[in-house]
């Protein structure tokens, strides 16, 4: 089912949470809103499953206008961050419910024989008569997932659904939710604010700042061409050094960067820790370590240039270099931006 | 082993509890029943099985139930109201429903008796339409009522600020109607803080004097409730006759108390955990 949401907005009191967002959603595909909290991804995820009324504009599911048709008739499927699990309910009573509730009669069953189909799909075979309380967050929200999915919803929605996972369970969680994907094919959309899940799971990534779209494209084109500083920076670790732009060239004291699209004046370029090297002598910015953390794969050393700027970047392993060591900064690749 | 526990105290005020236990509830509960024993098998079945002590313990019991059915209603409203919405004078009327609580009960009853007497604010236009509220049973539910409302209120209360709405709007996104949602989702959760509130309420209200005896009337086979009977068996220094009586209202109260226990732990087994 490919959605559209044509230029839609909502306000909470006074506070625009979203401010006129236009975005299609192809059949099957796999989009992630991605924004720093109050940047309104989880309004809108709301407003398309009709959780939350749309102030003006308009959502289409298909060719039909889903504005105004209530949750409980929009055939979306929705997991929430904190699982929502019925409590009193077993697993596969949670997972059955939306079959029970259906206007749709099925009989004992082929609701017995679809929860256990779904419990092998989320690979939680034989916790069915578990209470939610009695199995752990990746599992819970599995459940949710198979409950959400029992319904045969037309569109799946997701907010922020591995928020409250620690760190190993939201990798594998990750992995498989994008299987179960491909399996399915459902048209998905989740809410993430982090950078990650959203590149690791996406087909498109859609970055939103303050209730507005900034920047929408594959997880290749937003991360190699970003289009603000705002998307630099909310993407991931990133060093900023101040330039001075003259006839296409940047000049950063030290090292100069072709720069044909800028205007002559100030300018910013953001390095990314892995865009920058170290070497003891030689060409580049002149910098003085102030302090070196050993990583498992890397070195990451802290230093500032000679202006005071502060740089953070990796460099291999055998490197020797210890605090207060002086150096030179190389600079392989950089984002430039007019100075905000 | 023995267990070494960082914090202090434990001995100490486990022994001052235990003894504060025993003293105050224990042994005046065993001063009652040893007080019925004494009568003797067939003195105490008299006393106890006597027409007007049953025609007691069927005013109180009814006026009890019809109650707390009142207050079942109306106070899982109240706190459904207060939870759910966000009203001006919300926070008095939060504060108002402690005041059975706090205020002495003799009080509440000259108040209601005042409020329902045939030329009171309230009994008044009530006796034109032709109800009669003081010194009728009416008047015993109504007082039974306004005293044990806030128990229903404040067992309820808590859990319906700790239902997540985010499992409401669960429900409804697969498809549940208002009803449905209601009667499977939010009705079961709340039916173990319900249970309880019910029960207490109906304890408070078989035991309430107080606030009953001026609006009831005390007429015996009419309006006269059990712990008014024990109270007269007491006036006529029968105290054995009294402590009989009162420990048919103990025996009740006792198993009632274990009945809701059992349902309750039926009604919340999901939060064990494994």
């Amino acid at each position: 089912m490919k959605i559209r949401l044509n230029d839609i907005a909502k306000t909470f009191d006074d506070f625009r949470a979203v401010r006129g967002v236009s975005l299609d959603i192809e059949s099957g595909e796999l989009v992630a809103l991605l924004g720093p909290s109050g940047s309104g991804k989880t309004t809108i995820l709301r407003m398309v499953a009709g959780l939350e009324y749309v102030d003006e504009g308009q959502i289409f599911f298909g060719d039909e206008d889903a504005t105004s048709i209530p949750v409980r008739e929009r055939g979306v499927g929705f997991v929430f961050q904190h699982y929502a699990l019925f409590p009193h309910m077993t697993v596969g009573e949670n997972i059955a419910f939306g079959m029970k509730v259906s206007k749709t009669k099925r009989t004992k069953a082929e609701i017995t024989a679809r929860v256990a189909e779904l419990l092998r799909l989320v690979q939680l075979e034989g916790l069915a008569d578990r209470f939610p309380s009695q199995i752990s967050g990746g599992q819970r929200q599995r459940v949710a997932l198979a409950r959400a999915l029992a319904v045969d919803p037309k569109v799946l929605l997701l907010d922020e659904p591995f928020g409250a996972l620690d760190a190993n369970v939201r990798r594998d969680l990750r992995r498989w939710l994008r299987e179960i994907h491909s399996e399915l094919g459902i048209t998905t959309l989740f809410v993430t604010h982090d950078q990650e899940e959203a590149l690791d799971l996406a087909d498109r990534v859609v970055i939103l700042d303050q209730g507005q779209i900034v920047q929408q494209g594959t997880p290749q084109e937003v991360t190699r061409n970003p289009d603000s500083a705002f998307v630099v920076r909310f993407l991931g670790d990133t060093n900023k050094l101040s330039a001075t732009v003259m006839g296409g060239t940047a000049d950063l004291g030290g090292a100069s960067l072709a720069a044909p699209a800028l205007p002559d004046g100030k300018a910013d370029a953001y390095l990314r820790p892995g865009d920058l090297s170290w070497s003891a002598t030689g060409g580049g910015i002149p910098a003085i370590v102030e302090r070196v953390i050993d990583r498992p794969g890397n070195r990451r050393i802290i230093a500032a240039t000679e202006r005071g700027e502060p740089l953070e970047f990796d460099v291999p392993p055998e490197i020797v270099v210890k605090a207060g060591d002086r150096g030179f900064v190389q600079i392989e690749r950089a984002q430039l931006f007019a100075a905000e | 082993m023995r267990r070494r526990n960082v914090l202090p105290g434990l001995k100490l005020s486990l022994g001052i509890t235990l003894f504060y236990v025993a003293l105050i509830v224990a042994l005046p509960l065993g001063a009652l029943i040893f007080k019925a024993a004494s009568l003797g098998p067939e003195a105490y079945w008299n006393i106890v099985s006597s027409e007007r002590a049953v025609a007691s313990y069927r005013v109180t019991v009814t006026a009890a139930a019809i109650a707390t059915a009142f207050n079942l209603v109306f106070g899982v409203a109240l706190a459904w109201i207060l939870v759910r919405y966000k009203f001006p004078g919300r926070r008095l009327v939060d504060a108002i429903v402690d005041l059975p609580f706090a205020l002495p009960t003799a009080v509440a009853g000259i108040a209601l008796t005042a409020l329902f007497a045939p030329n009171g604010w309230l009994g008044a236009p009530l006796m034109d339409a032709g109800i009669r509220v003081a010194y009728t049973p009416l008047g015993i539910m109504i007082a039974m009522a306004f005293t044990s409302v806030p128990f229903i209120v404040r067992t309820v209360q808590p859990v319906l600020e700790d239902l997540d709405p985010a499992l409401e709007e669960a429900a409804q996104s697969l498809g549940a109607s208002d009803l449905s949602i209601f009667m499977r989702v939010i009705l079961p959760i709340l039916g173990p803080s319900i249970l309880a509130g019910v029960s207490l309420c109906f304890a408070r209200s078989l035991g309430e004097f107080g606030a009953v005896i001026f609006i009831a009337g005390n007429q015996p086979f009419q309006t006269e409730i059990t712990a008014l009977l024990t109270y007269i068996r007491l006036e006529e220094y029968d105290y054995a006759a009294a402590a009989a009586i009162a420990s048919v209202i103990l025996i009740a109260a006792f198993v009632m108390l274990i009945v809701t226990n059992l349902l309750q732990a039926r009604g919340l087994r999901y939060t064990a955990r494994s």
